[in-house]
């Protein structure tokens, strides 16, 4: 213990250190910030009893609450649904077209889809549901695999080509590669094509044969698209005489699909979403514009 | 007034000891812990290492720096619970060095991207993000799609990870360069020894070209399973409260 010793200038008490005469004052810590100090101290000791805290042999203390956060998370989860169940419980029930004719139900599946559409189906379908190259629009009433609530939720459940058993195409086999399967031709495909085009009113080439390219139309095309070219729901495959082109309307783009075929993929989304949000999306997608 | 600490204040060397020791105990307290406790990682069905081309892409998703703005990490928050899925468990990430979690996402998180999307739609939003996403800032990877993968180090990478634990055979070292082949092209080869390997393994050509195996297909073979190997309808939450 050094002696005590009081700095004259300002009447404070050194800490009795001294480097070639000069001193350290003592200045303590104000009484409220030390006090807060232990308080913290008290807190965290509380707060070992209280939480989660020390590891020990074989586990940690649990804490007189138990608490988890992955439990407190999942009731939070749980919390959300149910008071989502109280205004829209009866989705789970009800089928697609009650939800459909009953207004209260329509909207809260409608608010619902819109929700979930935003977040799963927007990254390919769009915000506006307006698709794109590869994606089909949802707004219009051209439909591959049917437009009825009942086959959109379908759709939804399994997905096309998505690897699920009861997916659409669940063999996928897509769209035949008419080229690169050796079936047709270079210049079978061109006229085939030119075909194609003339059923929706596209620019057909005139130095092509129309008839050849039917007869070529009726022999590979008309298994799954029609004779009339409209289509076959059961089959996915689409109507060519409405003027949609999912892959393009070029000669290019539809020679391309004819070459190397076509295999669009959805997910399935039962398992990643709950059925009464699957369903919402059904019903939201119906309305759209193009249900039918 | 003590002067007992003069004894550090005087021999630095001392100071050095005595602060490494303070600071030891922090790190005794909070990290030792988690390699001796049994629960740290859950016991869960269906976690298995990355098949050699899933590790590829891998490589090439730490490689590009997807890191920066995506994590892989759905926390028990009831937010992320109803946009991303079931929360992560410890047990997703055992074999990950090193490990992708985190909480800063300029882009979403990717945990249980999985099946979410197609492969085409990856193939698009990897080469030009805006192309499907109009609002997105994710910069694009056309040369993925170009640059064809190499195999040469494919197997020295599975070595590399199991001297860090990762429980890859011998079996699984040695079939690693055929097996990235099998799984980016199945109808090259014998997929159900991949399979047996590598349960729950999807093969299929995942870039969409068959006449070679690029990094796209490797990356999207990673994509596509990230978040799918534990079944969470025969999970126990409960088991695993903390």
């Amino acid at each position: 213990m050094a002696e005590r010793h009081i700095d004259e200038l300002s009447g404070t008490e050194t800490t009795g250190h001294e480097w070639d005469g000069l001193r350290e004052l003592n200045t303590p810590l104000p009484r409220w910030w030390l006090w807060i100090f232990y308080v913290t101290i008290v807190w965290s000791i509380l707060y070992w009893i209280a939480y989660p805290a020390w590891p020990m042999v074989s586990s940690y203390t649990k804490g007189m609450f138990a608490y988890s956060a992955r439990e407190e998370g999942l009731k939070a989860f749980e919390a959300g649904k149910a008071a989502r169940a109280e205004v829209g419980g009866a989705l789970q029930n009800a089928s697609l077209d009650q939800i459909q004719s009953t207004p209260a139900l329509l909207e809260f599946a409608q608010g619902q889809g819109k929700a979930s559409f935003g977040d799963n189906c927007a990254p390919c379908h769009g915000l506006g549901a307006t698709g794109g190259p590869g994606y089909p629009n949802l707004n219009d009433d051209d439909w591959m695999w049917g437009g009825t609530l009942d086959d959109i939720y379908t759709t939804l459940q399994y997905g096309i080509r998505s690897g699920h058993d009861d997916a659409r195409d669940s063999g996928i086999t897509g769209m035949t590669a008419f080229g690169a399967d050796g079936i047709l031709e270079t210049d079978q495909i061109a006229s085939v094509v030119n075909y194609v085009r003339s059923l929706s009113g596209l620019e057909t080439d005139s130095g092509l044969d129309l008839a050849a390219g039917q007869t070529l139309f009726i022999d590979n095309c008309s298994a799954c698209h029609g004779e009339d070219g409209k289509g076959m729901l059961e089959l996915g495959a689409p109507n060519l005489t409405d003027g949609i082109w999912l892959y393009g309307s070029s000669p290019a783009a539809m020679i391309e699909t004819v070459t190397n075929g076509r295999k669009g993929v959805m997910p399935a989304w039962s398992g990643r979403l709950d059925d009464v949000t699957v369903k919402s999306l059904a019903v939201y997608v119906h309305n759209l514009g193009g249900g039918k | 007034m003590s002067n007992k600490h003069e004894i550090f204040e005087k021999n630095s060397i001392l100071l050095l000891v005595a602060i490494l020791v303070v600071v030891a105990i922090g790190g005794l307290v909070e990290i030792v812990p988690l390699y001796y406790l049994k629960g740290t990682i859950e016991k869960v069905d269906g976690v298995r290492p990355y098949s050699p081309l899933e590790l590829m892409g891998r490589n090439i998703y730490v490689r590009e720096g997807c890191y920066t703005c995506h994590s892989q990490m759905v926390r028990p928050f009831r937010d992320e619970l109803e946009r991303y899925g079931h929360y992560s468990l410890a047990a997703e990430s055992m074999y990950d060095h090193p490990f992708q979690w985190g909480s800063k996402r300029t882009g979403p998180d990717l945990a249980r991207l999985g099946g979410k999307y197609s492969d085409e739609w990856h193939r698009a939003h990897l080469k030009d993000p805006r192309a499907v996403v109009p609002e997105s800032v994710m910069p694009g990877y056309p040369f993925l799609a170009t640059t064809e993968l190499s195999t040469k180090m494919i197997a020295d990478h599975l070595k590399t990870n199991r001297m860090v634990g990762v429980p890859y055979t011998d079996e699984q070292i040695a079939a690693a360069a055929e097996d990235v082949m099998v799984q980016a092209n199945p109808d090259k080869g014998d997929v159900d020894a991949l399979l047996a390997r590598y349960p729950k393994a999807v093969a299929r050509d995942f870039d969409g070209n068959p006449e070679k195996v690029t990094e796209m297909d490797a990356l999207i073979a990673y994509l596509q399973m990230l978040g799918t190997l534990v079944d969470f309808t025969i999970y126990d939450n409960k088991a695993d409260f903390r």
